[in-house]
């Protein structure tokens, strides 16, 4: 069935795409990736021993898409902290994103590329399409990517409250975001149907 | 990447402040970690998540899921901060909205 993953026998997961949902899922994944940014050390590639000891950044990300990717650990979205609580959450978080951010980035990376070797690998049938087949690890990267892009693309999209996916499906055609919110949905039946092959 | 090397004087003054945090004796405190309900996330990715990280049972990972998209989050586990800190960075790695806190009551 076209935009539904089902299980394959003995573990992993099948979808049929089309060349021109082959090219979305990719397009996403390389904006994912550059959005996620290269390692810490790439810069310096003759020392192995950089990326094992650079510190990531201790402030929060500007990009509201990497701020909800990589959110502050400490701060209770619905505390009401006291100055001095609240100076002591902003450092705590801060010195938690400096030990754990770069290797958060690096696991999104992963699940990323993971997703665009895949597709890369497809030998298309006749008509452009292909069938994707997954093996039950790479089914579990590409439930993270798509995770991603769902939040990357519902961030962009200022998707806060539950009402707000509701007034997307009403959007008018000539709505330019319309494009944007036809690719999240499509993404969640993707997600919806993968999650499904996986759970026990 | 500039932004991955700060000045020395920094680091030192960053290290002696949380020094002193650990030091605070409230150490019978157990510190937990919450996840934050979000429009985006799937209901079934969430249960999901819950019983492949945490192993919780498909019974329990389902009302912890319930908990957070009716209340607005729940408390999905406890212990030392060292160990709340590894769920709440999993838990980012998972794209859930997590933090943790020490659970005063």
């Amino acid at each position: 069935m076209p935009g539904h993953f089902e299980p394959l026998p003995g573990g992993g997961a099948a979808v049929a795409l089309d060349d021109v949902e082959i090219s979305i899922i990719r397009s996403l994944a390389v904006q994912l990736l550059e959005l996620v940014g290269p390692g810490p050390a790439e810069d310096a590639p003759d020392d192995p021993l950089a990326e094992l000891f650079a510190e990531g950044p201790s402030e929060p990300p500007a990009d509201p898409v990497l701020k909800r990717l990589f959110p502050d650990a400490y701060s209770d979205p619905e505390g009401t902290p006291g100055p001095k609580a609240a100076e002591e959450q902003k450092a705590y978080s801060s010195e938690f994103r400096r030990f754990t951010e770069n290797d958060l980035r690096a696991g999104k990376r992963e699940n990323a590329l993971a997703v665009i070797r895949s597709l890369d690998a497809l030998s298309p049938a006749g008509d452009g399409g292909a069938v994707l087949k997954l093996a039950q690890g790479e089914s579990q990267q590409w439930l993270g990517a798509l995770n991603d892009l769902r939040l990357a693309i519902g961030s962009r999209l200022d998707i806060t409250a539950e009402e707000d996916t509701d007034l997307l499906y009403r959007l008018p055609d000539e709505d330019p975001r319309k494009p944007m919110v036809m690719a999240y949905l499509w993404l969640g039946g993707l997600q919806e149907t993968l999650v499904t092959t996986l759970l026990p | 990447m500039g932004r991955v090397t700060s000045p020395a004087p920094v680091e030192i003054e960053r290290t002696e402040s949380a020094e002193e945090v650990f030091a605070v004796p409230e150490p019978d405190v157990p510190w937990v970690t919450i996840v934050h309900n979000d429009p985006v996330n799937l209901m079934s990715y969430v249960t999901y998540v819950f019983q492949t990280y945490f192993g919780y049972t498909k019974d329990k990972a389902t009302k912890l899921m319930m908990d957070v998209h009716h209340k607005g989050r729940a408390v999905v586990s406890s212990g030392s901060r060292e160990e709340m800190e590894r769920d709440v960075q999993a838990m980012h790695g998972y794209g859930l909205w997590a933090t943790l806190q020490q659970d005063r009551k």
